[in-house]
């Protein structure tokens, strides 16, 4: 019953991490129709400069924080704006293997710069220590917390612009309806460059409170981005909402797996989750029942 | 107002317009009639910029404005209503009209009022997203949202397909209206050339992208032959 | 299948020539006999190849040869039928697999048989994959198959003593057997797997020469273009599909059987995400679609990386980050081709030499008119 529970807890708090990644997967789908598989690349290389600040030359750890928050949001937008453009419109198989031949090249980055070896990552609360309820221990840390907290702040802020602010109204204009948000003076390039560069920053967080407390190589991200995905996918590619039970889904399918069967196999679990979901509903789990009339 | 000069445009290797010209004045209704594939929404794309011509000219009030960006038209007084009606689905009735009138310096929230008094379907619904809306309120969706851009032109694409006549006289009618009180100019694009020519004070009629005729819309609507060769009535 | 004797005993005969005018235009008729001459001329290219060069070189043609295969494999399913795959990399990971645990256990084995065993495993693989791809399209193609491609490696550490765990496989390569010994003498003889390799290359070249040009082909083209006409004219969509994964999974099984004689190891390390990707940079590089495309992808895929890595290593890097150049140069490789290029070599090459023929009839209409 305890190990159920530990997993469980663990499997909750990554989750939420897997959704934030998998949200920043839907918001770019949303707006250019394209899976950014760089998307856990950039999030790494984001993380590695805050580690470089922190760890190499002992900033705060806030500092390598927002570094690494604004460096994603930069990058996304340059992302976009040089190489994705290219690709928005044409075959989808393009912008598909660019975003991979992006990944690659990321990763590899990484390494030549910081090397391939493990390396240690702070956590800026205590990630040792659970909580007693009653007679049960809850293996949630105070770095969990922090981690479950950031995650929701951040999607309450980005809920919150698009839903309330003019911009949010641009950007969902843009990508639910180009030409006609064209033609109400709406500048759609701009919009998806900024979608691309909220994407970024919010990966970028996902990025570190991943790390924290935990250790990074240049593939660190590699799980989240089949995981993100498959969450992603999992909500239908449409929904946000669909993307946050995704993560769920896929952190404690994760957690199971690890604890009751074996490490190695989870990211083959990931994919099994993926292949009977679509089997089962081609369009995901919360597939929008909006057809797109006019 | 506005003024289209020997437009020439193809879509690659195809000759959609091919030198084609007309003048839109202020407090005037054109309407641009032909069958389909005429070239009749491939002018009012021209006009709006999101097509370039391969010749011509397309100028409002004297300046020129076809190498413009597609997004500068709406402060320079243009709304175009496109082909289909262009209602943002995934949006609420109300986000839609708030982006009419997004762009205009000075714009006001409560300003959506008066599309409300105009369309009293659309104040139901304001909050309900706009895939609920049956096809004759999102054509008053749209056309509401392009007011609130306080356009001097407005192009008007097939308004009145699929939709029942008596909501189509509605529409037209507020349009009419609209022209008479307040200068706009309309350059309205449609299939259903009788209707068309009944609110229209001018007729201009394409044919595989050439003009084949400009009149008055009475003297149109009272030329058989040439009604029975394009306009299919 | 005695293909390797085949090609053991012709290869000494000239290829095409033959007894004059009736055997010429029986070749030039047949497509299939005019590929077929054409591999065996490639053959004997390599033989002759192999002798010339000394070790290293050989390494380098013997990788060269197990890239082929999965390449070809490969682009026929991305570029002619339209499906991307990102678990390539994993495919041909089963067939070095099984060639690896085959061989840890029973060397005796005739060595074609081991590479059928591998061929079928990966097969099976690919049936599965495919039947459950083929209702998937696009990024979710790309992401399903990148999880299998992340995700493989897992299972053989997970069965670590069937597989070697972390550790991985050593392989033995097989030893030439005693006819090509007596044939080619000793020299020939620590060629072998080269040899072996190309000539296994080759045969699933041609064989796919020929099936893409079939009315297989012909169905897969037309799924890859329009779905909706396609099935209107009575083509059974998933099965074309998950045809066409099988066939290249196949040839990525044979690629992998080889990859696993010639680099003597198969751990996990050498079959992670980057070779998948490597795979589809050299197709979409040599262009999709094109098995020609594919050899060529195939040879800056076995001769670029070591130059890379040296370039790095000289430039002081240590070897663990030395060895991400590589990497990242194909990664930029793949953005700038799909930007600038996305037909690739052969492709782009085609249109070029199409475009000009196009303005010299032109010029040679308007002259004759005028």
């Amino acid at each position: 019953m305890q190990q159920f529970l530990n997993l469980t807890t663990t499997g909750i708090t990554f989750g939420v991490l897997y959704a934030a990644f998998a949200l920043c997967l839907v918001l770019i789908f949303r707006a250019t129709r394209i899976i950014n598989f760089a998307q856990g690349a950039q999030a790494a290389f984001t993380t590695y400069l805050a580690y470089e600040l922190v760890v190499e030359r002992d900033q705060p750890y806030w500092v390598g924080f927002l570094v690494a928050l604004v460096a994603g949001f930069l990058l996304g937008a340059f992302i976009e704006r040089v190489v994705v453009r290219r690709v928005e419109t044409g075959p989808e198989i393009n912008a598909v293997i660019v975003t991979l031949g992006l990944f690659v090249a990321l990763e590899a980055l990484i390494g030549i710069l910081f090397g391939q070896d493990f390396l240690g990552f702070p956590a800026p609360f205590d990630a040792s220590s659970g909580f007693a309820v009653g007679d049960t221990q809850i293996a949630q840390t105070a770095n969990d917390r922090y981690r479950i907290l950031s995650v929701l702040v951040a999607l309450g802020l980005l809920v919150a612009l698009f839903r309330f602010t003019d911009v949010g109204l641009r950007l969902r204009a843009a990508a639910f309806g180009q030409e006609v948000a064209r033609l109400l003076g709406v500048r759609v390039g701009r919009m998806l460059t900024l979608g691309w560069a909220l994407a970024g920053l919010f990966g970028s967080l996902a990025g570190v409170l991943i790390a924290g407390g935990g250790f990074i190589s240049p593939g660190f991200m590699q799980t989240s981005v089949i995981f993100g995905f498959v969450a992603a996918v999992l909500g239908g590619l449409d929904s946000f909402v669909g993307a946050i039970v995704g993560g769920l889904v896929l952190g404690l399918t994760q957690s199971y797996v690890a604890g009751y069967v074996d490490g190695d196999l989870v990211n083959m679990g990931a994919l099994a989750v993926l292949l009977v979901v679509l089997l089962a509903k081609p369009g995901g789990l919360f597939s929008s029942s909006v057809a797109r009339k006019v | 107002m506005l003024e289209v000069r020997d437009v020439v445009t193809t879509y690659g290797p195809v000759l959609a317009l091919d030198g084609v010209s007309l003048s839109v004045p202020a407090g005037r209704i054109t309407a641009v009639l032909g069958a389909n594939g005429a070239g009749k929404t491939t002018l009012l794309r021209t006009v709006s910029g999101l097509v370039r011509p391969k010749a011509g000219a397309v100028e409002l009030d004297g300046k020129d404005i076809t190498r413009l960006p597609v997004e500068a038209m709406v402060q320079r007084g243009m709304a175009h209503v496109p082909e289909g009606r262009g209602v943002i689905a995934e949006l609420t009735v109300a986000e839609n009209l708030k982006l009419g009138g997004l762009f205009r310096k000075g714009a006001k929230d409560s300003e959506a009022d008066e599309v409300y008094d105009l369309f009293p379907a659309l104040r139901e619904r304001r909050d309900r997203s706009a895939h609920t809306l049956s096809g004759g309120e999102r054509q008053m969706l749209v056309v509401g949202r392009a007011l609130l851009a306080r356009p001097r032109v407005l192009l008007l694409d097939e308004p009145s397909l699929g939709l029942a006549p008596r909501v189509v006289a509605q529409i037209f009618g507020i349009v009419r209206d609209l022209v008479d009180r307040t200068g706009l100019a309309v350059l309205l694009v449609e299939q259903n050339a009788k209707s068309a020519l009944s609110i229209a004070d001018t007729g201009v009629v394409l044919n595989l992208g050439r003009v084949v005729a400009t009149d008055s819309a009475d003297a149109l609507a009272a030329d058989e032959q040439l009604r029975h060769a394009f306009l299919g009535f | 299948m005695t293909d390797t004797s085949e090609k053991a005993s012709t290869k000494v005969t000239p290829a095409g020539g033959g007894s004059g005018g009736g055997a010429l235009a029986a070749l030039t008729r047949s497509r299939g006999l005019r590929h077929l001459a054409l591999v065996l001329a490639a053959y004997v290219g390599i033989v002759l190849l192999l002798q010339l060069f000394g070790d290293f070189r050989d390494t380098q043609l013997a990788t060269m040869a197990y890239f082929v295969p999965a390449a070809a494999g490969l682009t026929l399913l991305t570029g002619v039928n339209g499906q991307i795959s990102l678990g390539h990399g994993a495919l041909m990971a089963v067939g070095a697999y099984t060639t690896a645990a085959i061989l840890d256990r029973a060397d005796l084995t005739p060595f074609i048989l081991v590479v059928l065993a591998s061929v079928a495993a990966a097969a099976v693989v690919g049936l599965l994959v495919g039947v459950a791809a083929a209702r998937l399209h696009g990024p979710y193609l790309a992401g399903a198959t990148l999880a299998l491609a992340v995700g493989l490696p897992g299972i053989a550490i997970y069965f670590g003593d069937l597989f070697g765990g972390e550790q991985g496989l050593r392989v033995r390569p097989p030893d030439p057997p005693a006819w090509f010994e007596d044939l080619a003498g000793g020299d020939l003889g620590r060629t072998y797997p080269a040899l072996l390799g190309w000539a296994l290359a080759l045969s699933v070249l041609w064989f796919l020469s020929n099936l893409v040009t079939s009315r297989y082909g012909r169905q897969w083209r037309a799924v890859r273009d329009d779905e909706v006409a396609a099935s209107l004219c009575g083509i059974d969509l998933g099965r074309a599909r998950v045809l066409a994964f099988v066939v290249s999974a196949a040839c990525a099984g044979v690629g992998g059987a080889l990859l696993a004689v010639t680099s003597r190891l198969v751990a996990p390390t050498s079959v992670t995400l980057v070779l998948s990707l490597y795979l589809l940079t050299a197709i979409v590089l040599g262009g999709l679609g094109s098995l020609l495309g594919a050899v060529l992808g195939s040879a800056i895929l076995a001769f670029l990386p070591t130059v890379l890595t040296n370039r790095a290593l000289d430039s002081g890097l240590d070897s663990a980050a030395a060895a991400n150049l590589a990497p990242m140069v194909f990664g930029l490789v793949l953005v700038v081709v799909m930007l600038a290029a996305p037909r690739g070599i052969v492709g782009t090459t085609r249109i070029a030499l199409l475009s000009r023929k196009l303005k010299k009839q032109r010029a040679a209409a308007l002259a004759s008119r005028t």
